[in-house]
């Protein structure tokens, strides 16, 4: 059976920390981080690039166009 | 394989849509607009009406509307952004017109507005995000501030003596003869977020179709203004707007 | 259509003259005593030959904002009312102004206060040219005497409006409206193509094409800094219109010992009382302002010290001497003479005024 993989790349300058995205990934692969960006928050972060599936739950939350989600079938 | 190896634009699956600039939106973490902006975006472009699109923005949180959307737009007066649309879409009828406007712009200070342009059955496309709340003023009572909750102008909770009900408006707009499709949407999950944007679509599209008047209703949260965050704000939207707002078609012909 | 010699309503004059000018758009609300002008619309069916849009609206308010949506897509649009509908209109009118918007206002004006009565009045006078509605800015006004002038300034309106990117106001009142007169149709106009408009008005919101950055019309700036520099832009606008565009017209004026101030159906009452003052052996001219705003304020200036006392003679309670005393300086007696409620005088009454509060 074919294996999906994914990756996401945040756009952390834009990234206000909301979580939705976070809370959206089935895979547990985004975090906030302790690190603030310019705007002072607490931007969202890949953790776990190992599980994404690529299903861009992320990106379709994100109310900030922030994620751009990649996939391939490995 | 390697993630970088991924990262190529021929493996992109999902990204910010085209017609969106890159202007830092107003809005707080977290907040509905934001996506439903994504919506119109992705669906303005995909019908390959970006050139030919006029937005009305409202006054309310979504005033700032033009700023993200590389469409024209035209700034409406409070509540007035129905009217404004009546005449673009009538002047320009081959043009694809739309009013984005929030519970207090539709639903109190512009319902006239919003009744008649749905009653004539103007060929528009009406955004209306539902959040129960004034976000822009900083969170007073909206017509759709649901019974016994708090807000700066009920700080004591929506009391129907004092304050009346909840409004349903789309339910009345459902009424109209010249309503061609009423919905109510959410944008708080991926799969809801995609059944919304057919629903855009759907709208849209009628208006070019001249079928009438839609009306995409988003049942949507104001973290700000409710004073939870982000993620809180959407389970406590299904918890206690969803069922005072029923989410699907209301109305479709 | 040709050039045509008809006997019509005030009202409808206007009503022909935006169909033969080549107006996009017309959106209204019925009220008395300016209903004429929609209902002609109507019976003429316009889009069936010019595609001029015509829509009742729900509401003055409602009105307006299509006038506003309108203009924001570079058409020529319009709307018309009586002194209640104006007060509603007001809000809309101040973001035309603010967000410089082109489009014709017409105001047929009854007696007020409040619901007031449907008979002639000329009280919306500082409601036109003082502001009316919030903010710095100021409404080109025209106030004709004659069916011809309501015919001819629908195209004086517009062209103003939208050479200056200003709403324009063609200020009227019962009696002008409802009067019926001879009245010179001018030839049909075709109207314009959106080409023309994307070229002439490179401002307006009809669909961003590639070759440019997205159009928003809007009267919003949050940076005061901005917002400053608007107003200021406004003011230069305004300073040009003052310097440029004012109208009037001046009867008698030349060996006057005394000057009457009158527009509108004031200063056709006004005419006659002239006559009849020279026929007693006073000189009397007739000064009458066609802009209201911008107002002839340099020429009437000019009779500070050739003429020995002013009379305005207003529909009103005096609105409009405020503006005649600051022209001459106080440097000659100004008195006024009006009757209110709907009360429109006759020469005669006009005549006795005079040499009561002037000659004595």
């Amino acid at each position: 059976m074919a294996k999906i993989k994914g990756a996401v790349v945040i756009d952390k300058d834009r990234c206000k920390g909301c979580d939705l995205c976070v809370v959206a990934c089935p895979a547990d692969v985004l975090i906030l981080g302790q690190e603030v960006n310019g705007k002072g928050y607490n931007y969202a972060q890949v953790a776990n690039s190992d599980e994404c599936i690529g299903c861009a739950n992320c990106g379709y939350v994100c109310p900030d166009g922030c994620i751009t989600v990649y996939k391939v079938k490995l | 394989m390697d993630t970088l190896e991924i990262i190529k634009p021929e493996n992109k699956v999902y990204g910010k849509p085209r017609l969106m600039n890159d202007n830092p939106m107003h809005y707080c973490p977290g907040c509905s607009h934001g996506v439903v902006h994504k919506l119109i975006a992705e669906v303005v472009d995909d019908m390959g009406m970006a050139e030919k699109t006029i937005g009305i923005a409202p006054v309310g949180c979504a005033v700032f509307a033009y700023n993200y959307i590389d469409i024209d737009w035209i700034e409406a007066a409070h509540g007035r952004a129905p009217a404004v649309a009546t005449a673009a879409k009538r002047l320009n009828p081959d043009k694809m017109v739309f009013s984005y406007q929030g519970d207090g712009d539709l639903a109190a200070i512009g319902t006239a507005e919003t009744i008649h342009a749905c009653n004539r059955g103007e060929n528009i496309v009406i955004v209306f995000i539902n959040n129960a709340i004034y976000g822009m003023t900083g969170g007073q009572m909206a017509p759709t501030t649901l019974l016994g909750m708090k807000t700066s102008t009920c700080p004591y909770g929506r009391n129907e003596h004092l304050n009346g009900y909840p409004l349903k408006i789309s339910d009345l707009l459902v009424q109209l003869e010249g309503t061609c499709l009423v919905t109510r949407e959410t944008v708080h999950t991926a799969a809801a977020i995609k059944k919304a944007k057919k629903m855009l679509r759907k709208g849209f599209e009628n208006s070019m179709n001249g079928k009438g008047t839609s009306v995409i209703e988003f049942v949507s949260t104001c973290a700000s203004g409710w004073k939870m965050t982000p993620d809180q704000s959407n389970k406590w939207m299904m918890e206690n707007m969803v069922p005072m707002y029923p989410l699907g078609i209301l109305k479709d012909k | 259509m040709a050039e045509e010699v008809k006997l019509m309503k005030g009202n409808e004059a206007i009503a022909h003259a935006a169909i033969r000018y080549g107006v996009d758009g017309y959106f209204g609300y019925p009220i008395t005593p300016q209903s004429e002008i929609m209902e002609t619309l109507m019976d003429e069916k316009p889009w069936e030959t010019t595609g001029m849009v015509v829509l009742q609206a729900e509401s003055e308010v409602a009105a307006i904002n299509m006038v506003y949506g309108g203009a924001a897509c570079g058409k020529r649009v319009m709307t018309s009312s009586s002194s209640p509908g104006i007060s509603l209109k007001l809000e809309g009118i101040s973001y035309m102004a603010g967000a410089e918007l082109p489009g014709l206002i017409i105001n047929v004006m009854r007696g007020g206060p409040g619901l007031g009565t449907i008979q002639p009045s000329q009280a919306d006078y500082f409601q036109t040219v003082k502001g009316g509605g919030h903010g710095d800015y100021r409404l080109i006004t025209l106030a004709p005497a004659s069916v011809q002038e309501m015919a001819d300034h629908v195209a004086l309106g517009f062209d103003l409006s939208f050479k200056y990117n200003n709403p324009a106001m063609i200020l009227a009142d019962g009696v002008i409206g409802q009067m019926m007169e001879k009245v010179i149709l001018p030839e049909q106009k075709t109207r314009r193509t959106e080409e023309e408009i994307r070229k002439a008005q490179p401002w307006a919101a009809l669909g961003k094409s590639a070759d440019r950055e997205r159009n928003v019309v809007t009267s919003l700036e949050l940076d005061s800094a901005a917002m400053e520099q608007n107003n200021l832009r406004f003011q230069k606008k305004y300073k040009t219109i003052e310097e440029n565009e004012v109208l009037y017209e001046e009867l008698l004026c030349d060996d006057a010992d005394y000057l009457i101030v009158a527009f509108g159906s004031a200063s056709r009452i006004s005419q006659k009382a002239i006559q009849m003052a020279r026929n007693e052996g006073i000189k009397v001219g007739l000064f009458r302002p066609i802009t209201l705003w911008p107002y002839p304020a340099k020429a009437l200036n000019a009779y500070k010290e050739k003429v020995k006392g002013i009379l305005t003679v207003e529909l009103n309670a005096g609105q409009m001497i405020e503006d005649v005393k600051l022209a001459v300086e106080c440097k000659t007696q100004v008195e006024h003479y009006g009757r209110l409620g709907g009360i429109v005088p006759t020469p005669q009454d006009v005549l006795s005024a005079l040499k009561e509060k002037l000659i004595k």
